[in-house]
């Protein structure tokens, strides 16, 4: 009678519940399928294991509800005696081995296969800095940096005044993108310059931490094209939610097409490092420069936030002595956020970017810095 | 069984009254009742910080406060949560109920008591004014992670220093709760005899002892590599900045279990009494408390899977993780078989309890998905685990000691909570809590990593309704403050037993609980003392 009772009212609360857990599923997101056949390993053991953790809870929670229905005082329900019996315990210890073992084992074979970097047709060098990505193509001989593109970087001004919701891809795009073949096998070395990073696409699958003095590895085999995106995903500082990741995948013909034409770019930067430039040309290119790379510190008018980002329209450093603000902006300033451009950007862009920050917020006329005077320091 | 003990308070000489009576006590009731409201008060001072990161986080853009401080206010309510409310709670509960559980007329080292106490409140005003400091309050998230830790400025000497004491209180408190547990329990009170709540803080009074002074290595390490000169950490200089991650977590991890054994032995209190029924599987439950202490230590790893470790190491960590599911999932089954036909009521701290098997469940589940190493790799530093350890911390830990709290109080104030107030508070908690962390699950598998103050726009839409729940269940405790303030002021008079399924000595003395009880041991004579039956 007692046992029909329970029996009965169990079906009915683990239809319940049922129903429940049926809501949480159908209201929420799942972690995305993924490009790679890695990524859908992944995505396949999530759903396994969620799965199983699912009909865990459902089964629990449905044993205490049906004694939380039936088993009540204000029902003179009398309590039994019972406080033991060693045969359920075995049970519940046995049974919960043995499904842990049904998740190791294919949770072992994904973790083998993404930890096996051999094979790889391309390697790829990330390198994390405060707040942007450097990407190195070692066979290809190509290397820039990646940061937040400026539509986002001017909304997510404090106050900006700009809906996000009026900028594409708000946070989430980059200027310039990790352009990267499909059907290759590609290894990603990653390490950083400055503090910790963590490089994250979510549809490749994984996320590795970009770790100075170190170098770790990754792979990905990219099987569909597309725009795949993603952000740095351990806390690196002020503008850690502000350096995303952009990977566009294409096909093999068009990866050799934009090899080809970063090369012409290269050589014509050689050239413009060497060339004499007007003061126009400084101060515009030295504008865009600023914004990218400078205000997200600086600030927009040069004021910084004090005490952690000095204000550069001061007296003093670094509109002030000329050599302090090459050595600063070059080598940067240890123990602060001020990291060294010396590596990060081209002559020509560190000569636009000061010459922008001593003339942008004067009335006076401040010097012109040259590109080639920069290519001559960094030689020395 | 016992005899109630009856009230002496002329022989322990003069007790002075007023602001004195407060700083020099030695009696393990009133450093209880210190420990719990300071504890309460940081509740409410993290509280505040977390609604500043909800408020920041309720849309995209950036519109309350900039990122530096919104990196100050993450790192400041994990710490002010951990170290002032949820340890301080717990400590204050075992002062409180330990002596009066074992039959012992107070903590074995009531000065060493006064101490442990007193020194949180400095603890916290340095840690605390590190946020009107020049370079702001520590801005690197909880862990302090170096390089970035060591950006800083001077404050992280103030950090540092505060956590130091932090943990020379959390230690001297952890050898009191020991040297009372082993030394001073009543004649027939064998070890297992002991309810569990003791038994669960002996088990992490000695993991407190563990792993506290290694946080207080590793924080060093950070404050000679910052002013000394000394390269631990700094790759350039030689040293390794995941050597601090192994460190830190080699504390972290038994820490969380510190934040939730003693969870473990309230709601084993808890649920007998409103099930009228001995706790099921009572050695077991002792079992499965000392495998998961011994178990967290080797076992820190999982919290840096994606760092870069060898293959034989990850497989380790994700095997060792997931056995602590089985003795976990033993304490869930019992609990539940104490339920079974049991003849249950529904009293304030027994829907408090029964919450916490419910979502704390939820939690252990989803750490049981954290642990499978490539999953992780898709899971970490995101929303995910956010949601994981705050249905742990909150709808675990917080709701345990919310549940013991709503037990004793009657037995510390004399008097009654209001319970309809009592009800109401847990449902209107129940209630915005999974409306604040269950869509940040979506969150996480979706794509949104943790720390950051400003988010895509294809996630506005959870990060919303987790925001409204924030401040729905903040203001909620508003009411859990002003029920305890109603009952210290008065109420409908408790009898000594309060709960009639109520077993244990606490039970014997009158309520409210006279300043000394026990001063007479009382002798022990079977195990229905602390529920279990006769048998045995
Ligand atoms: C079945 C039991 C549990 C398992 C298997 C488990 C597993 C994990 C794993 C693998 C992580 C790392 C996630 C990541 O960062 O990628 C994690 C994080 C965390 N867990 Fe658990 N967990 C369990 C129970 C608990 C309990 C009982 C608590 C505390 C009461 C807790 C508190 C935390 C905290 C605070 C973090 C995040 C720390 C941080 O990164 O700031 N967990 N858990
Ligand atoms: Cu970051
Ligand atoms: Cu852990």
């Amino acid at each position: 009678m007692k046992r029909t009772n329970e029996l009965i009212v169990a079906i009915a609360v683990l239809a319940v519940i049922s129903v429940i857990t049926w809501g949480v599923f159908a209201v929420g997101d799942n972690m995305p399928r993924g490009v790679t056949t890695y990524a859908q390993d992944v995505y396949q053991l999530h759903n396994i294991v969620l799965g199983i953790v699912t009909v865990i809870g459902v089964l629990v929670f449905t044993a205490m509800f049906t004694s939380i229905v039936l088993h009540r005082r204000s029902k003179g329900f009398q309590a039994a005696k019972f406080s033991h019996s060693t045969r359920a315990e075995i049970i519940w210890t046995a049974i919960p081995v043995v499904i842990l073992v049904v998740m190791a084992v294919p949770a072992t074979r994904v973790l083998i296969d993404m930890e096996n970097t051999a094979g790889a047709e391309m390697n790829i060098k990330i390198t994390g800095y405060q707040w942007l990505w450097k990407y190195e193509y070692i066979e290809d001989d190509i290397s820039f940096f990646s940061a937040l593109d400026r539509d986002s970087n001017r909304a997510r001004q404090l106050g900006s005044g700009i809906n996000p919701r009026d900028v594409e891809n708000y946070l989430l795009e980059v200027d310039n993108r990790l352009i990267v073949p499909v059907d290759t096998r590609i290894r990603f070395l990653l390490t950083a310059d400055d503090v910790i990073h963590s490089w994250w696409v979510p549809e490749l699958g994984w996320k590795r931490d970009a770790i100075p003095g170190m170098i770790n590895e990754a792979w990905t085999l990219i099987e569909e094209e597309g725009v795949y995106r993603g952000q740095c995903a351990e806390l690196c500082g002020a503008d850690h939610g502000f350096m995303p990741i952009v990977v566009e995948a294409v096909s093999r013909e068009a990866y050799a097409e934009w090899v080809a034409g970063q090369r012409q770019e290269l050589a014509d930067a050689a050239h413009d490092a060497a060339r004499l430039w007007t003061r126009e040309e400084l101060m515009d290119h030295g504008s865009r420069i600023y914004q990218a790379q400078c205000a997200s510190c600086h600030q927009d008018d040069g004021r910084g936030i004090e005490p952690a980002f000095p204000a550069l329209v001061r007296e003093g450093v670094p509109t002030g002595d000329l050599e302090h603000h090459l050595q600063t902006v070059l080598n940067g300033r240890e123990g602060t956020a001020m990291t060294g451009f010396r590596d990060r950007l081209q002559p020509q862009d560190i000569a636009a970017a000061m010459t922008f920050a001593r003339n942008a917020w004067t009335d006076e006329e401040g010097e012109v810095i040259q590109p080639s005077t920069i290519a001559d320091l960094d030689q020395g | 069984m016992s005899t109630a003990t009856t009230h002496h308070d002329d022989h322990h000489g003069d007790h002075p009254t007023g602001l004195a009576r407060w700083l020099f006590s030695t009696n393990h009731k009133e450093i209880g009742s210190m420990y719990l409201i300071f504890s309460l008060l940081m509740f409410f001072v993290g509280g505040a910080m977390a609604l500043v990161i909800r408020a920041e986080l309720f849309a995209p853009g950036l519109q309350l406060v900039n990122p530096e401080f919104f990196n100050q206010m993450t790192t400041m309510h994990a710490l002010v949560m951990i170290f002032g409310a949820v340890m301080p709670a717990f400590v204050g509960l075992a002062n409180w109920m330990v002596p009066m559980m074992i039959g012992a007329p107070d903590m074995a080292l009531p000065r060493m008591n006064n101490w442990s106490f007193w020194i949180l409140p400095f603890a916290f005003t340095l840690l605390l004014a590190t946020l009107f400091m020049p370079s702001g309050a520590p801005a690197s998230g909880w862990t302090l992670y170096p390089p970035l830790s060591l950006q800083g400025g001077n404050s992280l000497a103030f950090v540092i220093l505060a956590i130091h004491l932090m943990g020379i209180s959390s230690i001297m408190g952890a050898i009191n709760i020991i040297a009372t547990i082993l030394n001073m329990r009543a004649p027939g009170m064998t070890l297992l005899r002991m309810p569990l709540f003791v038994w669960t803080w002996l088990i992490t009074a000695f993991l407190l002892i563990a792993v506290m002074p290694v946080l207080a290595g590793a924080v060093t390490m950070l404050l000679t590599d910052r002013f000394f000169g000394t390269s631990f950490f700094n790759a350039a200089g030689g040293g390794d900045p995941v050597l601090y991650q192994h460190i830190f977590w080699f504390f972290g991890h038994p820490e969380v279990y510190i934040m939730i054994l003693p969870a473990f032995g309230i709601v084993s209190e808890i649920i007998p009494t409103f099930s009228r029924k001995p706790l099921f599987g009572y050695t077991s439950m002792v079992y499965a408390t000392a495998s998961i202490a011994f178990l967290s230590f080797i076992v820190w790893a999982h919290h840096m899977f994606t760092v870069g470790m060898p293959l034989g190491a990850m497989l380790f960590f994700m095997y060792a993780t997931m056995i602590i599911a089985v003795p976990t999932g033993i304490k869930i089954f019992n609990w539940i078989a104490t339920m079974w036909r049991g003849s249950m009521s529904f009293e304030t701290p027994m829907l408090f309890a029964l919450g916490f098997v419910v979502l704390f469940t939820i939690g252990g589940l989803s750490g049981v998905m954290l642990a499978i190493v490539p999953a992780n790799f898709q899971y970490h530093d995101t929303y995910f685990v956010v949601a994981h350890f705050h249905y742990v911390l909150v709808t675990g830990a917080v709701y345990a000691i919310m549940a013991a709290v709503y037990y004793w109080l009657p037995k510390w104030t004399g008097y009654m909570y209001d319970e309809m107030l009592g009800k109401i508070h847990f449902w209107w908690s129940t209630i915005w809590v999974n409306v604040l962390f269950f869509p940040q699950h979506y969150l996480g598998l979706a794509g949104m990593p943790r720390r950051i103050p400003d988010y895509a726009v294809q996630f506005a839409e959870f990060n919303m309704i987790s925001s409204i729940g924030g401040f729905m269940f903040g203001f909620g405790q508003l009411l859990f403050a002003y029920i305890i303030w109603k009952c210290v002021r008065g109420g409908e008079k408790a009898t000594a037993q309060v709960w009639d399924g109520a077993r244990g000595l606490e039970w014997t003395v009158p309520s409210p609980a006279p300043l000394h009880t026990f001063d007479t041991p009382p002798l022990v004579e079977d195990n229905v003392a602390v529920h279990r039956d006769k048998l045995t």
